[in-house]
C-alpha cells in the first residue's frame, strides 16, 4: 500500500493523531510518506525518527502559516496528484475537515471523515465510522477513486514508541494559486486545553450545574486530570457557555477514554455524541435519569457535593 | 443580490434509529424529516442579507427523494425564501455525487452571489458538501461561520476552530459559505408565509439531466450497525467523600483510564 499521512504540528512537535496514522500506517507496511505544510514543516518532520517513512514532503512557505482553504488545496492536491497514493490519512482535525473535502473534488478522490475505526494491512483497507452522530457505524465502501482519503478522530488508535532515522525531507513547492481567500486575522485562543474533539478525557456540565457561575467545580476537576470542559446543548442555549463547548448531536461528536457527565440528564442528542467515551462517570441527583443507562459508573448525588471531593481525590492520585 | 441556500432533510435529532433488515441502512419508517439544524442558520442569513440590501432572491436547493424532500423546500418557502429547486435523488447519495449536482444546477440556475449551507448535516455529520460545490464552482469557501458581513463584492465571516481560536477571513464573491450556530437566530415561518409556500411551485431537476452517473459515486455505506450494549451501570454507594474515593479507586485499578 502507498499511503500518504498528511501531519499537523504545533510548537515543532506532531500532534498526536498523526502518530496513531503513523502507527497505523508503520505495522500496515508498504510505502509511507508524511505530508506537512506551513513555517516550522521540516524541522517538526525531523522528529519523527524510526517510522520507517520513505520521504516527509514539506513545504515551509510563510504563505502557508495560516489555514488559506485555496492554498492548502492546491498544495495537498498536486502532491496527490504526483505521488499517486492509494490511501491518504488525516486526523479528522477542523483542518482537515475544511480542507480534504475540497482537495477530494479536486482529484476525484473518495473523502471520508471521522472515521472511528481503521485496519489496514497489506492492501486491505477496512474502515468504520459513526452515523447519525454515533446512533450508529457503518462500513466504508471506495469505488472510482484512485486515491481513498480517511480522516480519522483523534483517540481511537495506538501510538508506539519507536527509535531510529529521521525521515529525509524533500520540499515540495507551492503551486501559483489566484486568490479569492483572504487570511485577515487570527486571534489564538487562550485555551491551553485540547479541542473537546481531541480531549482523552472530558469534564462535562449540564443543567444541574444550575448557572454558569459554577462551571467552575467542573474546572477545577478538569485542571487535576488533564481534562477539557464541555457542556449539554441546555446550557449552551441558555448562554453559560459557549457553543464550542457543546457535546451531542448539535455540538461535537466526541469519545474520549473517559468522560465525566455532572448534572446532565442525557437527552438522546446528548448521548448520540458520547456514547462512544470508553468509560463514563455519570454524577445526577436523579436515579432514572438516562444518562445512567449509558454509564459505566454511576453516582447518584449532589453535583456541587461530589465534584470537590473527587477533584481532592484525583487531585491526590495523579500527584 | 442572488443568494442560493442549500439545505438538506434528515431525520429529527429525537429520532431513534433502527438498522434495515439487510443492515445497507437506517430504517426509514416513521422517521419524522426536518431541516438539517445548520442549514436553518443559512435561510436565515440569507434572509436577512436580502433585507439588508433591500433587494434580492433567495433560492433554496435540495437534493433527496422528491417524495419526501419537497417539505423541507415547502418550510424554506413557509420562512421567506422566494423560489424552490428540488434534484430528486435515490435515498443514498455520497458527498462528491450530491456535490456535483448542486454544482450543476446551481450553475443551471446561475448568476449566484453567493451560497449558503449548514457548516455540516446531522445525518452523517461528513462535512463535505459546501467545500465540494465551492471548488466544483471555482469559488472560494469558508465553513463553520458563525459571523458574517456581506457587502457587494465580498464578504467577511468570522470562525472559530480549536482552541477557541478565532479566524477572520475575507472571501471574494460568489463564495460558499457553511454556517455554524450563533451566526443568527432562524426565524419561524409565519401562517401566511405557509399557505403561500403550498401554492408555489418546486423547480425540479434528476441527477441524469445534471449529467451525474453511478461513475461519479466514490463511497458507499454497508455494514450498519447499532453500538454495542453497554454492561450495566455500576453504582456507587455512600456519601459524597465515599463516593469520590470509591470511584477514583475505580477509574485508576479497574477502568485504567487515569
Amino acid at each position: 500500500m502507498k499511503t500518504l499521512i498528511f501531519a499537523e504540528f504545533q510548537n515543532g512537535q506532531v500532534k498526536k493523531g498523526a502518530l496513531e496514522l503513523l502507527t497505523a500506517a508503520k505495522n500496515a507496511g508498504g510505502e509511507t510518506k508524511v505530508l506537512a505544510l506551513g513555517p516550522g514543516a521540516a524541522e517538526a518532520m525531523g522528529t519523527l525518527q524510526g517510522w520507517g517513512l520513505q520521504a516527509a514532503l514539506c513545504c515551509n512557505d510563510d504563505k502557508l502559516k495560516d489555514y488559506n482553504p485555496e492554498l492548502y488545496t492546491a498544495a495537498v492536491a498536486s502532491v496527490i496528484e504526483k505521488e499517486k497514493p492509494e490511501v491518504v490519512l488525516a486526523s479528522s482535525s477542523m483542518l482537515a475537515r475544511d480542507l480534504f473535502p475540497r482537495v477530494a473534488a479536486r482529484t476525484g478522490s473518495g473523502c471520508v471523515s471521522d472515521c472511528t475505526e481503521l485496519n489496514f494491512s497489506g492492501s486491505e483497507l477496512s474502515v468504520r465510522r459513526p452515523l447519525y452522530s454515533g446512533k450508529c457505524t457503518a462500513a466504508v465502501n471506495f469505488t472510482n477513486c484512485e486515491t481513498k482519503i480517511v480522516l480519522m478522530r483523534a483517540n481511537q488508535l495506538p501510538v508506539e514508541q519507536v527509535s531510529g532515522d529521521a525521515p529525509a525531507v524533500e520540499s515540495i513547492e507551492l503551486p501559483p494559486v489566484d486568490l479569492k481567500t483572504t487570511v485577515k486575522e487570527v486571534a489564538k485562543g487562550e485555551s491551553q486545553k485540547l479541542d473537546l474533539t481531541e480531549a482523552n478525557i472530558i469534564v462535562s456540565g449540564g443543567r444541574g450545574m444550575r448557572g454558569a457561575e459554577h462551571f467552575e467545580l467542573l474546572e477545577n476537576l478538569a485542571d487535576k486530570i488533564g481534562a477539557t470542559v464541555g457542556a449539554s446543548r441546555a446550557v449552551v442555549d441558555a448562554g453559560w457557555v459557549a457553543h464550542s463547548m457543546q457535546v451531542g448531536q448539535t455540538g461535537k461528536t466526541v469519545a474520549p477514554s473517559l468522560y465525566i457527565a455532572a448534572g446532565i440528564s442525557g437527552a438522546i442528542q446528548h448521548l448520540a455524541g458520547m456514547s462512544g467515551s470508553k468509560v463514563i462517570v455519570a454524577i445526577n441527583k436523579d436515579a432514572d435519569a438516562p444518562i445512567f443507562q449509558k454509564s459505566t459508573y454511576g453516582i447518584v448525588g449532589d453535583a456541587f457535593e461530589v465534584l470537590p471531593k473527587l477533584t481532592e481525590e484525583l487531585g491526590a492520585m495523579m500527584d | 443580490m442572488r443568494i442560493a441556500v442549500c439545505l438538506k432533510q434528515v431525520p429529527d435529532t429525537e429520532t431513534k434509529i433502527k438498522i434495515n433488515s439487510e443492515a445497507t441502512g437506517i430504517d426509514t419508517a416513521g422517521v419524522k424529516w426536518i431541516i438539517s439544524p445548520y442549514d436553518e442558520h443559512a435561510i436565515e442569513e440569507a434572509l436577512k442579507i436580502k433585507q439588508a440590501q433591500g433587494s434580492g432572491e433567495v433560492i433554496a436547493f435540495t437534493l433527496g427523494p422528491k417524495s419526501r424532500a419537497g417539505d423541507a423546500l415547502r418550510t424554506s418557502l413557509a420562512m421567506g425564501c422566494d423560489e424552490a429547486v428540488i434534484i430528486d435523488s435515490p435515498e443514498y447519495l455520497d458527498n462528491y455525487s450530491t456535490a456535483k449536482a448542486l454544482a450543476a444546477a446551481l450553475q443551471k440556475e446561475g448568476n449566484f452571489d453567493l451560497i449558503l449551507t449548514g457548516k455540516l448535516a446531522i445525518d452523517d455529520n461528513a462535512s463535505a458538501v459546501s467545500q465540494m460545490v465551492a471548488e466544483f464552482l471555482g469559488a472560494p469557501h469558508s465553513t463553520v461561520v458563525s459571523k458574517m458581513e456581506t457587502d457587494t463584492t465580498s464578504t467577511t465571516i468570522e470562525r472559530e476552530v480549536e482552541g477557541g481560536t478565532r479566524e477572520v477571513v475575507q472571501l471574494t464573491l460568489p463564495a460558499v459559505v457553511g454556517a455554524n450556530k450563533g451566526l443568527n437566530m432562524p426565524r419561524y415561518a409565519s401562517l401566511p408565509g405557509i399557505m403561500k409556500a403550498k401554492k408555489k411551485q418546486l423547480k425540479e431537476y434528476d441527477l441524469a439531466g445534471l449529467g451525474i452517473s453511478d461513475a461519479d459515486s466514490k463511497i458507499s455505506y454497508s455494514g450498519f450497525e447499532l453500538p454495542a450494549e453497554k454492561p450495566p451501570v455500576k453504582m456507587i454507594e455512600g456519601d459524597a467523600a465515599t463516593q469520590a474515593k470509591e470511584l477514583a479507586r475505580l477509574l485508576r485499578e479497574e477502568a485504567k483510564v487515569l
